[in-house]
């Protein structure tokens, strides 16, 4: 039962992407870096280029943490989802298939000077 | 056993409440914290109102309990005479 | 000549019984299941109503008359904290976070736990449960109604009390509460019971009624601490009710465990979820502090909370199923919580700050395997960042949990070096989680849980469309007086100011 009730219920979804005014949620995580308490929302349209998304919306965000400087986009390990994932750059959101609400995580192993105590 | 405990407000209604709660359960250990005092007691504590009116010098309904009472563990079980909390296991 | 004989009174146990089963009646000209149409839907089978009792036996008189009592006692003492400056008396105006929280965030939960009661006093068939429901009813609409009288004196004073209506309907941070108990007001009577009864009430309130209005005591707050023990006083009866609901289903047919221990692990995770907020009050927003989140939880959480699950074995009962996660996230939460309040600080109708030197000596003190070794680094940059010049603010808007609707701040329970990323698909829609414990609460039930309004998406819908100007005059938020860092804000300010002119001639 998808739901306790006295008769049959279907619920409406509230953020589906066509309130979006055309645009889309994209959550960006960068792993194991926690001065940002969750992955950014950034919302977008779909036919923006992935790459710059990351660089128009995702670097400024990511300036004060002391890593950012020596993040390269092209060199870190992605995520989309839970799964490995190789991003094209010059493609856009949906030519890469990035969905409304979807995760991108990168990581950056061997970066991570605020965390370096808790290794 | 599990501990039950019962805290008031720490003032002078609450004051004869907690002597006569001591009084009546060797086991109790009183904890006195910034405005409220709790009594905490393994297994079982038992409110009596015949100890309390002998403090207050008057009658006393159990119910006035509520006036300054601020939380309780355990099933409780109140009647005319007294006002018990146990863990049953 | 006339003898005047004392009448002989009523035991207690007899009045309950004349002044509470002896008022019901049972219908004639429409059947049960039409005067009573939701007590079934849930799956809960009761064989005898009759075996309901309220253990305090309080019956309505008594009730007007205690409860009157503990009125006269709060607006004595609310009159003179008005007439003496008491608003001044506080340990420092940092305080007047955790109350404006407290205003935003809880009040208008008592207020709706009371809309609750009032509904589940009609919905049961029971006439004890009637009763209890009806007292609970009126507690809780007294409680709104004493915390918002209490804090009115502190709002002609400082900002951010100003909106908390509009805050808690539209503040992202309020939407936590607000969808806990929205949650349980659209379940049936017994889920209710067991959420805010049970849970909420049993296992959880000791928190936020014990040790914080013991808090607010050491903090010279007297106004908060008598509408603190004022409520607290009913919360006894409250819990009472609750463990009595508990008892009354599994001793009434066999088949009600599996739907309880269900509720009992989802209400007890939405609670852990909701007292989160608690657990930063005390550990950051006290000046000073009796004792820190983590050993008020060992108090009221493990050891009471335990004694209760230990006891309810006897019916098969056991832990919920969060209660090891919850113990994992003792040490962690409320670190992550501040450091997110802190980075949204734009974002909020109070003040938060970076913790004194003095503050993180007690942190680690208080959490020595945690707070060095994650936290104090990162408070320590912020630090850096302020003196610099670029003071931290995180512009990226948070991704929320759709099930408790908090900011997604929390790790996995085995790495506090990751953020916990659940997900789940649904008719063709993604969904993220917290944890573990709200993802299992969204799949045991996704149609209701789709529908959840998660106040950051909204701002990007109609009819805000972006705006954050426009957001903040929606949500009555002053820009510059409510918002932002407690250092230079104007309550630090006027509290400074106030305060040395009621100390000296000048």
């Amino acid at each position: 039962m998808a739901v306790t009730s006295t008769k049959p219920y279907v619920g409406v979804p509230r953020d589906r992407v066509e309130n979006f005014n055309g645009k889309q949620i994209v959550y960006v995580g960068w792993d194991q870096h926690m001065l940002f308490s969750t992955p950014f929302m950034i919302v977008v349209e779909p036919g923006m280029k992935l790459g710059d998304m990351l660089q128009n919306a995702v670097r400024p965000l990511m300036q004060p943490d002391p890593d950012a400087p020596a993040v390269d986009f092209g060199k870190v390990e992605w995520l989309k989802g839970k799964q490995p994932w190789t991003p094209n750059f010059e493609a856009s959101l949906a030519d890469n298939g990035i969905r409304h609400k979807q995760q991108l995580t990168f990581r950056t192993p061997g970066l991570n000077t605020l965390g370096a105590a808790g290794r | 056993m599990s501990t039950v405990f019962i805290a008031f407000q720490a003032n002078e209604d609450s004051r004869p409440i907690v002597e006569a709660i001591l009084a009546d359960n060797p086991a109790a250990v009183l904890d006195e914290q910034p405005a409220m005092v709790k009594i905490n007691a393994e297994g079982k504590l038992v409110i009596r109102r015949e100890s309390i009116e002998e403090r207050v010098g008057r009658p006393f309904n159990l119910q006035e309990l509520q006036v300054n009472l601020i939380t309780i563990s355990g099933h409780l079980d109140e009647d005319d005479d007294t006002f018990t909390l146990a863990w049953k296991n | 000549m006339d003898m005047t004989v004392a009448k002989k009174k009523l035991g207690l146990k007899e009045k309950y019984k004349l002044l509470t089963r002896d008022l019901g009646w049972e219908p004639t000209y429409h059947n049960k299941d039409e005067v009573f149409p939701y007590v079934k839907y849930e799956g809960i089978k009761v064989h005898d109503w009759e075996k309901w009792e309220d253990p305090f036996r309080l019956t309505m008189d008594a009730y007007w008359k205690y409860q009157a009592e503990k009125e006269r006692k709060f607006y004595a003492i609310i009159d003179a904290h008005a007439q003496n400056n008491g608003h001044l008396n506080i340990t420092d105006a940092r305080y007047l976070s955790a109350l404006k929280i407290f205003l935003q965030a809880i009040s208008p939960g008592e207020y709706c736990a009371g809309k609750g009661f009032a509904r589940m006093g009609r919905e049961f068939p029971g006439v004890g449960t009637q009763v209890a429901c009806q007292m609970q009813a009126i507690d809780e609409i007294r409680h709104a109604q004493t915390q918002i009288h209490a804090l009115s004196n502190y709002n002609k004073f400082y900002n951010g009390f100003h909106a908390f209506a509009d805050a808690r309907d539209r503040m992202w941070y309020c939407t936590l509460p607000r969808s806990f108990f929205d949650d349980a007001m659209s379940a049936g009577p017994f889920e209710f019971m067991i959420a805010i009864g049970f849970s909420f009430e049993y296992v959880l309130t000791n928190l936020l009624f014990v040790p914080f209005m013991s808090g607010a005591a050491y903090n010279g707050d007297m106004a908060t601490v008598t509408f603190g023990f004022s409520a607290q006083s009913d919360e006894a009866r409250h819990m009472t009710l609750g463990l009595e609901c508990i008892k009354f289903m599994l001793e009434q047919d066999p088949d009600n465990l599996p739907i309880v221990q269900n509720w009992i692990d989802k209400w007890f995770w939405r609670g852990f979820r909701l007292l989160g907020v608690v657990g930063t009050m005390m550990d950051y927003m006290l000046p000073k502090r009796v004792m820190s989140w983590r050993e008020a939880f060992e108090i009221y959480g493990i050891e009471n909370g335990g004694a209760l699950f230990k006891d309810l074995a006897r019916y098969g009962i056991r832990p919920p199923k969060g209660w090891d996660d919850a113990g994992k996230a003792l040490d962690h939460m409320t670190h992550q919580f501040m450091l997110a309040l802190y980075q949204y600080q734009f974002g909020t109708a109070f003040h938060s700050w970076i913790p004194s030197e003095e503050d993180m000596a007690w942190l680690s003190k208080k959490y020595p395997t945690t707070f060095d070794k994650y936290y104090r680094p990162r408070w320590e940059h912020i630090k850096k960042l302020k003196e610099a010049g670029t003071p931290y603010a995180n512009m990226g808007l948070a991704k929320l949990c759709q099930t408790c609707q908090i900011p997604t701040v929390f790790t996995e329970p085995d790495d506090p070096t990751t953020l916990c990323h659940r997900e789940v698909e649904y008719k063709g829609e993604t969904y993220h989680f917290c944890s573990d414990g709200c993802q299992h609460i969204f799949e045991k039930e996704p149609e209701k849980y789709i529908q959840g309004w998660l106040p950051l998406a909204a701002i990007f819908q109609a009819p805000l469309n972006g705006d954050l100007g426009a957001w903040m005059e929606w949500v009555s938020l002053a820009d510059g007086k409510d918002n932002g860092d407690f250092a230079g804000s104007e309550d630090q300010r006027n509290f400074e100011a106030w305060r040395n002119q009621a100390t000296s001639n000048q």
